[in-house]
C-alpha cells in the first residue's frame, strides 16, 4: 500500500486501472474531465493496457459503454452536468440492458445559466431508472467506492450499471491524502475478469439483447429489474464486508453515523458536505447542543431498513439536498421526499425538515450548517415547525 | 488485398449462385410489409455475413417490425442500438473484442462487427456517431438499409428523402406543391471524403444481390471501419404493389436514380454501368410519392440525375 496527496479523479482511475478495464469511452467536460486525462496518461505510460476511445459527444461515450459492456468487456466512462443529460437515452438503455456499465459523474450545476458549482440535480434526474449511486465524502471513498462498484454491478445477481458521483471541484480537484492498495491486493478483491453471466453477445452463443417486446414481456422486465435492485442491497452488505475484510477499511455500505450518539436531531445528506458537517456537529456539541450526523452513502438503492433504523431515535431530522425538484410536495428536495417518505409507516417518528443548500454551486459553509443545527434543536425543544423546507443562504 | 488472411467464407466475390452460402442466418419470424426492400437486404447481409458475426441493428423498422422477442429472424448474436446509436455502438463492440482479446480475455479469433441502420439513424441523428466511428480505426462495418424515409414511424421525410416525394412531413398540397424540396443528401461520398481512416466505402442495391453480398464480405474483412448504403424500396412509404419492389430496385440502377460504386482506400470504381441509362419518369411513375409531380419536375430531376452520372462517370 502507498499514501499519496491526490485528487478525487485521479483516485477513481486508479481504482479503474485496479480493475483492469478493457474499454473506456472519454468527452470532456468540467469537473470530470480529470479522470479521462489521467486514464489516457496510464494507458499513454504503458501502466494501463485499455481501448480509449475518443468520442463525439456524451450520449455516443454511453451507447460504447454500453455495447462494449454487452460483449463482456469491463468498462468505464463519466460525466457531468448537462453533459450528463445529453447521454440521457443511452443512460436509460443501460440498466435495461441489464449490463455492469461503471461510470463518474463530477456533479455539476444544470444549465442554464452556466455553472462550474455543485450540484446533485444532474445525476438525480436518473434516480428512477436503474443506476445504482454513491456518494463519496472523499477521494479516499472515491477509489473504494469504485473498486466495490464493479464487484456489486457484475454480480450476477444484480448486472445494473452503478454511478460514483463526486462533488464537482470539491472532490474532484482538491488533494486529500489517500491510500493506494497494490495492485494484487486490489486483484484479489476484483479479479480481472467479471464472472461469467448469460447475457454476453458472443457467436459461440448467439442471443438476442434488447428485441422489441411491447405489452407481452415488458411489466416482467420491469420487475425483475426491480428485483435486481433489491438483490443490490444485499450484494452491497456482502461487498462492504469482504472489503472490510482485505482492505480494513470501507466502513458500512449504506449509512455511517458521525457523533449520533445521545443525539436528539440529526442533519443526513451525501458526499463531501459530511466533511463540512463533520465541523459543524463538534462546534454544536461543544455548545451543548446534542446533534449528529448521518451520511448516506448510497441513494440507489436506497436501503429504506437501514435508514429507519439510523433515523427513528432522533426528535427532528434535517435533511440537506443539495439538489431541487421544483414543484414537488412542499417544494423540496429529492432526498427530502424519499427520507421523509421512508420514515411515514413508523408509529413514533422524527419531525423531518428539509434545507436546500449549496444550490448552483454556492459553498457549503460550518456557519450555516450550525445555523440548521441551532433551528432543529429549537424545534426538538418546542415541537414548532415554522418551515418545512427552508433555502440556505438565498437572497431573496 | 482485401480479406487475404480472412478464414471466414472460402473467398470473398460471390459472382453465381453456387457462390452462394445455402445456410441463412436471417430466418423466419419477422414481421415487416409484404414486398419489404430492407427485410431482403438484411437477409442477404446475413448470408454473406455468416455465423462468426455479431449484428447490433439500431432503432427503426428492421428493429420494431423485425426483431420481435420470441420471433426473432436473427440466427447470429444480435443487439438493439439506439436511434442514433449505431455508430457508437459497433465501436463500443469491436474495441471490445480487440482489447479482451489481445489481454488474452477471450480466445484470439475473427469476430466480425456489423451494425445496421436506417436512413434516419444513419443519415440524421446517427451521424455524429458514425462520424467518429470511422475516424476511429475500429474493425466494423456499419450498414444503412435506404428506404428514403422514415417509415416505421409512418412516412417521415428523412435527410434521404429525394427531391419531389411525397412523406406526411413534406405532403403535396395547394400551397406547397412539390411535396420534399430538401435534396437527397449523399451520404456514403461524406463518409468517404471525410474519413481519412475508412478503409472501404460502397452503395448497394438489394436487386443486385451478389454485388450486395461481395460487398458486405469486403466490408467485414477490410481491418478497419467500413460503410455500405443499400437502397432499398419500401413498399408502404413509396406507394408502390409490394411485387414491384425488385423492379423499382434494379429501375434505380438502370435510370441513374442510384449508382452502384466502391471506395477501396481511397479509389472510387463503378461497379455496375447501366448499358443504357432508361428515363427517369420509368422508374418515378411506378411509384405514388411521385404522382404529383408534373413535366418539369421529372425534367427537372433527370437534369439532376444526368449531370451527377456524368460527374461519376456513367455516362
Amino acid at each position: 500500500m502507498v499514501r499519496v496527496i491526490t485528487t478525487g479523479t485521479v483516485a477513481i482511475a486508479t481504482a479503474v486501472k485496479h480493475a483492469d478495464v478493457d474499454v473506456i469511452s472519454a468527452y470532456p467536460i468540467r469537473p470530470y474531465t480529470g479522470v479521462m486525462n489521467e486514464l489516457a496518461r496510464m494507458i499513454a505510460d504503458g501502466e494501463l493496457d485499455a481501448e480509449f476511445i475518443v468520442c463525439d459527444s456524451e450520449h455516443t461515450q454511453f451507447e460504447i459503454a454500453k455495447h462494449a459492456a454487452a460483449c463482456g468487456a469491463r468498462v468505464f466512462t463519466g460525466s457531468a452536468g448537462i453533459g450528463w443529460a445529453y447521454a440521457h437515452e443511452a443512460i436509460v438503455v443501460t440498466p435495461t440492458d441489464r449490463v455492469p456499465v461503471v461510470a463518474m459523474v463530477g456533479n455539476r450545476a444544470l444549465d442554464d445559466p452556466g455553472n462550474f458549482g455543485v450540484e446533485h440535480t444532474d445525476v438525480l434526474v436518473a434516480r428512477d431508472l436503474g443506476w445504482m449511486m454513491c456518494w463519496p465524502e472523499n477521494p479516499q471513498e472515491a477509489y473504494d467506492l469504485t473498486l466495490m462498484g464493479y464487484k456489486i454491478a457484475e454480480n450476477p445477481n444484480v448486472l445494473l450499471p452503478y454511478i460514483v458521483n463526486c462533488d464537482g471541484n470539491f472532490i474532484t480537484h482538491v488533494r486529500f491524502p489517500v491510500d493506494l492498495p497494490d495492485e494484487e491486493l486490489a486483484r484479489e478483491f476484483l479479479p480481472p475478469t467479471p464472472p461469467p453471466r448469460p447475457n454476453i453477445l458472443h457467436p459461440d452463443k448467439p442471443i438476442s439483447i434488447a428485441p422489441h417486446v411491447d405489452y407481452y414481456w415488458g411489466t416482467e422486465i420491469r420487475r425483475q429489474m426491480d428485483q435486481a435492485m433489491k438483490n443490490a442491497i444485499e450484494v452491497t452488505k456482502r461487498v462492504h464486508e469482504e472489503f472490510n475484510k482485505i482492505f480494513g477499511r470501507g466502513g458500512p455500505p449504506f449509512i455511517e453515523e458521525i457523533n449520533t450518539k445521545d443525539a436528539d436531531v440529526a442533519m443526513i445528506g451525501v458526499g463531501g458536505m459530511t466533511m463540512v458537517a463533520r465541523a459543524a456537529v463538534r462546534e454544536l456539541r461543544q455548545k451543548g447542543i446534542n446533534i449528529g450526523f448521518v451520511k448516506l452513502r448510497r441513494f440507489r438503492p436506497f436501503a429504506t431498513e437501514e435508514i429507519r433504523e439510523a433515523l427513528r431515535k432522533f426528535k427532528v431530522v434535517a435533511v440537506l439536498d443539495n439538489d431541487f425538484s421544483f414543484g414537488s410536495a412542499h417544494c423540496g428536495g429529492i432526498l427530502f421526499q424519499e427520507i421523509r417518505s421512508a420514515l411515514y409507516d413508523l408509529s413514533e417518528r422524527p419531525i423531518v425538515v428539509n434545507y436546500l443548500i449549496g444550490l448552483g454551486g454556492r459553498e457549503i459553509t460550518v456557519d450555516a450548517m450550525k445555523r440548521i443545527g441551532k433551528e432543529i434543536y429549537e424545534i426538538s425543544k418546542t415541537k414548532e415547525v415554522k418551515h418545512i423546507v427552508k433555502w440556505v443562504d438565498v437572497r431573496e | 488485398m482485401l480479406g487475404s488472411d480472412n478464414m471466414s467464407w472460402e473467398k470473398i466475390e460471390i459472382r453465381t449462385l453456387k457462390d452462394v452460402p445455402k445456410e441463412e442466418y436471417y430466418v423466419a419470424g419477422h414481421r415487416t410489409c409484404q414486398g419489404c426492400g430492407p427485410a431482403l437486404a438484411c437477409r442477404l447481409i446475413a448470408k454473406a455475413a455468416g455465423p462468426r458475426t455479431v449484428c447490433i441493428v439500431a432503432t427503426g423498422c428492421m428493429y420494431v417490425a423485425n426483431s420481435s422477442y420470441n420471433t426473432t429472424p436473427w440466427a447470429i448474436p444480435w443487439m438493439h442500438a439506439q436511434l442514433g446509436g449505431i455508430g457508437s455502438a459497433v465501436a463500443g463492440a469491436a474495441a471490445a473484442f480487440k482489447a479482451m482479446m489481445r489481454k488474452g480475455k477471450i480466445k484470439k479469433e475473427e469476430i466480425h462487427v456489423l451494425g445496421i441502420a436506417g436512413d434516419g439513424g444513419a443519415a440524421d441523428i446517427g451521424l455524429s456517431a458514425i462520424s467518429g466511428a470511422m475516424l476511429s480505426g475500429g474493425d466494423h462495418l456499419i450498414i444503412t438499409y435506404d428506404n428514403e424515409s422514415y417509415a416505421n414511424t409512418g412516412i417521415q421525410a428523412s435527410s434521404l428523402t429525394p427531391w419531389g416525394a411525397w412523406t406526411t412531413f413534406t405532403p403535396p398540397g395547394k400551397m406547397l406543391r412539390l411535396g420534399n424540396v430538401r435534396v437527397k443528401k449523399d451520404l456514403p461520398r461524406m463518409i468517404a471524403a471525410g474519413h481519412p481512416n475508412v478503409r472501404y466505402v460502397a452503395t448497394a442495391s438489394i436487386s443486385f444481390p451478389f454485388d450486395l453480398m461481395t460487398k458486405v464480405r469486403k466490408g467485414l474483412a477490410v481491418k478497419g471501419p467500413a460503410f455500405i448504403q443499400i437502397h432499398t424500396p419500401c413498399p408502404k412509404g413509396w406507394k408502390f404493389p409490394p411485387e414491384l419492389t425488385i423492379r423499382i430496385g434494379r429501375l434505380a440502377v438502370e435510370t441513374g436514380m442510384w449508382t452502384l460504386y466502391e471506395v477501396e482506400d481511397g479509389q472510387f470504381r463503378l461497379t455496375f454501368k447501366p448499358p443504357k441509362r432508361k428515363p427517369v419518369s420509368e422508374y418515378l411513375k411506378l411509384q405514388g410519392r411521385f404522382a404529383h409531380l408534373r413535366e418539369p419536375d421529372i425534367r427537372y430531376i433527370q437534369e439532376q440525375v444526368d449531370a451527377a452520372c456524368k460527374q461519376l462517370g456513367i455516362d
